[in-house]
């Protein structure tokens, strides 16, 4: 393969793009962008329906949308935004060549083929069997193909960003260890191989069962395979945005890391124990060992958990660590009120690391404890915490990427600032409250994935607390609320890459300028003497865990007053 | 912007740790630990845990076993349908069916008594939702699922299939009476 390529300098940023990367990335990002809007249209579906003094699909229209939905959101969207964050670790970051461009064109026209097929079929109606597809509730054979397909494109293009690191460390681009940015993408990248293999060993059989091949596929069996697909996936997502996270703070603070080797093992424990979440959503079936749910649930012994509390921390106190060097020192939170609040890269960030910690992360605890699971299983609490943690964590963190993006990668001034600007608040502060509700709803009993609270009048009809119908029709005004702030991400990038003033595209070389190392951080300096880098986060941190606590234990004691079950 | 830079010092491991973080990490950790052995716990004290005993059957195997409980035991018959309501004496076992898109039987039982109730599905993965008191349970098909429960509250419940089972899933709803 040439090595023919050139290097583009930003002068934006300083950042380097080689230029088959660029365009990968551009394509990567762009057709993810396309499948969030495809997915933001289908929310209006769903959330309207459910809303029930609205009720506004027909039940299988419903229960089409809802699938589509699901997989355009959770799978398309967010994996093809990944690619892009993949290339953009690895190349750019690292100053490097892509390797293998024409194979990771390759990766991308398959996850291109494999979704659209997968969308056309659900939307000619005989395949509502939602994301999980558990059998022997079968699809059309497209359905599963596409899914396929795009697996076997984000596979390769994991492998192509494996390669690009092997490309970096033999042209000695950079020197000493690769950049924690890189380090977390590597975490995300290892994770998607295990993930996406999963994917592909039951929904291979699978498919082969929908068009008459194999005859059996067990449902339990299934259930336990695709959770290791379904919910690792989600993992990859949080090495992904955490990744993002660590980036921001490095280019709106110029924040460094408190502790390199404290963020690096956090990730490393991200790779030994996420993978052992497909416990999660097994934890209320038959057939599995008590000892079996207990350890994988809990990441054997919350070490993941562990993980993400350690960069819940690690995070806001590089950015306290930031500001104070700039003078932000009076009292504990003068650094978080001076911090670039109007800048939607950095208020999207935020509002996504706290959501995801207080409203995703303490919820998925309480679910994915294998008692307390029996009061949420199912329910529509589930869906809340998801939103909390995919759309507040990894969309809103991806948006808030793509307004750094749209200058530097795209080359473009944004247009309507404005707006932009608000778009962070609007959309992550609806989603909170969406969130908030939903896991009202759910604990009030109410089943996610359900077409009508009112039974379509079944004369066995439960009727449903009063407080539950207020829940879910909160949740339809939050949720349009939120598709509101969506539409506007929609508005800005597109319009951006439309209208916006094209900008210089900064010197052209053909050769990569190297990699210098960082500057030792101030706790690197100050070790020895009395550090206390980051009392203020330290504060927010007490905060969250007391949060926790007690979060936890009122979910005991509504467990305590429940029927015997041995 | 070292996040995006390669880390000043050559072998990250040795990079030093802040006590913010050394604190953090102590503190995260035992809060870790002490979740952990909370679920350990509960299977020791506590009162609410999900049996595993589970036996592989078909759905012509468990049809038998249901039948059987609703030729002995039913009491009465509840709706246009006449589904059985059925008061099969406590300690017995009682088993439930799911299916597109119904339970059956109704089952009755006494405040305070222990029944293992056996659940299981006929074709599509259901799911068990006792509601108001909110117990959900999955019931898996080709799987037979037997969890001992005590009702500690009298009155009716509705049983909602809250597992995605089709176009009529809104439709599957029960009851279960505890007297």
């Amino acid at each position: 393969m040439s090595t023919a390529t050139t290097y583009r300098t930003c002068p934006r940023s300083g950042l380097q793009f080689e230029k088959n990367a660029e365009s990968l990335m551009k394509a990567n990002a762009f057709i993810g962008v396309v499948w969030l809007l495809i997915g933001g249209i289908l929310a209006i579906g769903v959330v309207l329906t459910r809303w029930p003094a609205v009720h506004w699909l027909p039940a299988d229209k419903f229960y089409m949308v809802l699938t589509a939905h699901g997989i355009d959101m959770l799978i398309f969207w967010i994996i093809f935004f990944e690619v892009a964050v993949l290339y953009f670790a690895s190349s750019t970051l690292l100053r490097c060549r892509l390797a293998t461009p024409r194979v990771a064109w390759l990766a991308f026209a398959l996850m291109l083929v494999g979704s659209v097929l997968n969308n056309v079929t659900v939307f000619r109606g005989a395949s509502s069997v939602m994301m999980t597809s558990y059998v022997p509730m079968m699809a059309e054979p497209n359905f599963y193909l596409g899914l396929i397909l795009f697996a076997v494109g984000a596979l390769i293009a994991c492998f192509v960003f494996f390669g690009t690191l092997v490309v970096a460390k033999r042209e000695k681009t950079y020197d000493g260890s690769v950049p924690l940015v890189t380090f977390g993408a590597i975490t995300a990248a290892i994770i998607a191989v295990f993930t996406i293999s999963s994917g592909a060993i039951i929904l291979i059989p699978t498919w082969l069962k929908s068009v008459g091949i194999v005859h059996e596929v067990d449902a339990l069996v299934y259930r336990t395979v695709w959770w290791a697909f379904g919910h690792s996936s989600q993992q990859i997502n949080v090495a992904a945005h955490i990744s993002v996270w660590y980036l921001v703070a490095a280019v709106a603070f110029g924040a460094k890391p408190m502790s390199e080797r404290v963020s690096r093992m956090a990730f490393l424990l991200y790779i030994l124990f996420l993978q052992l979440a497909s416990a999660h959503h097994l934890l209320a079936d038959p057939g599995l060992s008590t000892p079996w749910k207990v350890v994988n649930t809990s990441y054997f012994m919350y070490f993941a958990v562990l993980a993400s509390m350690i960069h819940g921390l690690t995070i806001p106190g590089a950015m306290e660590v930031a500001q104070r060097r700039k003078g932000y020192t009076k009292g504990l939170f003068e650094w978080l009120r001076k911090a670039p609040w109007s800048n939607p890269t950095f208020s999207g960030v935020f509002i996504a690391i706290i959501g995801f910690g207080f409203l995703g992360g303490i919820s998925g605890v309480m679910m994915g404890t294998e008692q307390l699971n029996m009061i949420i299983h199912n329910t529509i609490y589930v869906p809340g915490h998801f939103h909390a943690t995919v759309v507040i964590g990894t969309t809103l963190t991806f948006m808030a990427l793509t307004y750094y993006l749209i200058p530097v990668l795209f080359k473009r001034e944004m247009v309507l600032p404005g707006l932009a600007k608000w778009q962070p608040y609007l959309f992550g502060f609806s989603m909170y409250f969406f969130c908030l509700v939903m896991m009202g709803a759910g604990t009030l009993g109410v089943e996610r994935r359900h077409w009508d609270m009112a039974f379509g009048g079944s004369p066995l009809a439960y009727e449903w607390p009063g407080a539950a119908y207020l829940m879910m029709g909160l949740v339809g005004i939050a949720g349009v609320a939120a598709i509101g702030g969506g539409a506007i991400y929609i508005l800005v990038t597109v319009g951006s890459l439309l209208f916006g003033r094209r900008l210089e595209d900064g010197e052209v070389s053909a050769r990569f300028v190297p990699l210098p190392r960082a500057a030792p951080t101030v706790i690197a300096q100050s070790y020895g003497s009395a550090g206390f880098a980051a009392p203020g986060t330290f504060a927010l941190a007490r905060v969250f865990l007391i949060s926790f606590v007690l979060y936890y234990f009122i979910n005991w004691k509504y467990l305590s007053t429940l029927w015997g079950l041995s | 912007m070292s996040a995006i830079l390669p880390p000043s010092e050559r072998v990250w491991y040795k990079h030093p740790i802040d006590r913010v973080e050394g604190t953090w990490i102590a503190i995260a950790l035992t809060w870790c630990l002490v979740m952990f052995f909370m679920m350990i716990g509960w299977h020791i004290w506590g009162k609410q845990n999900l049996s595993t005993e589970t036996y592989r059957t078909t759905a012509e195997q468990y049809t038998a076993k249901v039948q059987a409980m609703v030729d002995k035991y039913t009491v009465r018959t509840e709706t246009e349908q006449k589904i059985p309501v059925v008061a099969a004496p406590p300690g017995s076992d009682i088993f439930l069916v799911a299916r597109l898109w119904s339970f059956w039987p109704i089952l009755e039982l006494e405040n305070g008594k222990t029944y293992r109730l056996h659940l299981s599905s006929m074709d599509y993965n259901h799911g068990f939702s006792l509601q108001p008191a909110n117990i959900n349970i999955q019931i898996v098909p080709g799987y037979e699922h037997v969890v001992t429960i005590t009702p500690n509250q009298s009155g009716p419940y509705s049983v909602v299939c809250n597992e995605f089972c089709g176009i009529g899933h809104h439709t599957m709803v029960s009851r279960l009476y505890v007297k």
